[in-house]
């Protein structure tokens, strides 16, 4: 129970700092999603998201700060493997189930889908 | 002797000058009609024949059908899409329908239409454009965004005035979908906007002009400057544009000599909620003083106050159908017998605005009137 308690927590406090983003900073959306993404990048550059989704699970992989700290997690893996070339080669390594699932259900759905407006 | 006759020649050569080139030139500035000039005060078209709506085609999406002003509207369509395979499409086939209509109800036929003004939020202006090529009538486009209905109504009732025209036909669309998408972001993106933000009416309205006849005559307008106070969150377009809709007002009673008392209704063309207040407050400053009940804007008016609108409608399609449906339906009625609309327009390109710049808008004052 307390896991739930703290991913809450956690998750609530990451989508407050977006809408403050988006209310107080007047920051567009998409720079808001930007910012939110290069923010998860910088802490796990510093070793600090992995202890996060440690403490609150889904709280900490779910909000758009998880994919920065995947992109730099690809990139440092594949770079521990193949040197320096694989900071470019593996930084969509990890993400790339949910970049490719986003692609094809996207069309997937544009095919039998009509928008609303 | 020679030298008198010389400076006598000169003399002459300069009056003739002064005659010929000078005299025609004062001419282009004050274009008359009848006997009187045209141009009152500053920025004022006063029309001594009042060219006659003869005619208006209303045209409504889904949305706007379940709002308060249903009845007013010619055309209801309950699908958003118009059965046509883009959103952008659909506005085009609105606005076709809407001159369509109008032309219909005036008994006449596309080939007696001189001229159509149009203009929308579309790049490039398509939705008139196309809407021209099915017409197949000589045309002009117009970009005034939101103030494009009542840019096209001034003109063209200029084009009546002065003869150049017989029967002119104005028209304007906006969609919801459309509109959302060229300037913020698309609707099935499902960004968050803020209370201030406003709905886009969805919607195309046209109406036909002439000399003479029966229905709501056209008295004056007021073509407005571009006021820009540095707002630049397009999710406060009334903010933006309220100073505007101020400046063009004030000229407007400044122009004439009258007050605001003169007209039973001053209707703004989508200021919205927040930008309606600020306009209000802001004629108050100016010591123009506009009763509650006088001052109106179409934003408020076409929906009703639980439909989730945000601050309340605008875009070209706002002004256009509440003016030629629901006002010139009550001036008929003889409701209401002299109304001014002032068609607001927020001039900024999604470009401008992701490059930091503040957004300039405009506002254009049409005077209909109607003696039963």
């Amino acid at each position: 129970m307390e896991a739930y308690f703290w991913a809450f927590v956690v998750g609530g406090l990451i989508c407050v700092i977006g809408q403050l983003l988006l209310d107080v900073g007047k920051y567009t959306p998409a720079h808001t999603m930007s910012i939110l993404v290069v923010s998860g990048a910088v802490l796990d550059g510093f070793g600090l998201y992995e202890p996060l989704i440690d403490f609150a699970g889904a709280g900490a992989t779910v909000p758009i700060t998880s994919f920065g700290n995947a992109l730099v997690h690809g990139a440092m893996a594949e770079a521990q493997r193949s040197g320096l070339v694989g900071i470019i080669t593996g930084i969509f390594e990890v993400t790339s189930a949910g970049i490719s699932a986003a692609i094809i259900f996207g069309f997937m759905a544009s095919l039998f889908f009509k928008s609303k407006g | 002797m020679l030298i008198l006759l010389l400076v006598f020649a000169a003399c002459i050569q300069k009056a003739l000058w002064r005659k010929i080139m000078l005299e025609p030139q004062k001419n282009l500035f004050c274009v008359r009609g009848g006997n009187k000039e045209m141009l009152q005060g500053h920025q004022t078209w006063v029309f001594a024949n009042k060219p006659t709506i003869i005619a208006t085609g209303t045209v409504v999406g889904p949305f706007e059908a379940q709002g308060p002003l249903a009845e007013d509207f010619d055309l209801l369509h309950g699908d958003l899409w118009l059965g046509q395979p883009s959103f952008e499409k659909a506005e085009k086939k609105m606005l076709e329908e809407a001159c369509e209509k109008a032309i219909d109800k005036a008994g006449l036929q596309k080939k007696d239409i001189q001229f159509f003004l149009s203009g929308d939020l579309m790049n490039q202006i398509i939705s008139s454009s196309f809407t021209a090529r099915t017409l197949a009538v000589p045309y002009l486009g117009l970009f005034g965004a939101c103030s494009s209905s009542m840019e096209g109504l001034a003109l063209g009732a200029l084009l009546i005035e002065s003869r150049a025209a017989r029967y002119v036909l104005c028209g304007t669309a906006s969609h919801n979908a459309t509109v959302e998408k060229q300037f913020r972001y698309p609707t099935e993106y499902g960004s968050q906007k803020p209370p201030s933000a406003q709905w886009t009416v969805t919607g195309a309205g046209a109406a036909i002009l002439c000399p003479e006849g029966e229905g709501p005559r056209i008295t004056c307008a007021t073509i407005g400057r571009v006021v820009d106070m540095g707002v630049s969150d397009p999710f406060n377009m009334g903010a933006a544009m309220a100073p505007a809709a101020v400046d063009t007002i004030t000229a407007h009673f400044r122009d004439l000599n009258i007050a605001p008392d003169r007209y039973d209704l001053i209707a703004t063309g989508d200021l919205g909620r927040v930008g309606h207040h600020i306009a209000a407050d802001l004629l108050a400053k100016h010591g123009i003083e506009i009763p509650a009940e006088i001052l109106t804007d179409c934003g408020l008016l076409i929906y009703r106050d639980d439909q989730p609108v945000f601050s309340g409608g605008s875009g070209c399609g706002c002004s256009a159908v509440v003016t030629y449906g629901h006002l010139v339906n009550r001036l008929r009625k003889g409701e209401l017998k002299k109304i001014l609309v002032v068609a607001t327009g927020a001039l900024l390109s999604p470009l401008s605005y992701q490059q930091n710049e503040s957004i300039p808008c405009i506002a254009h004052a049409v005077s209909i009137e109607y003696i039963h």
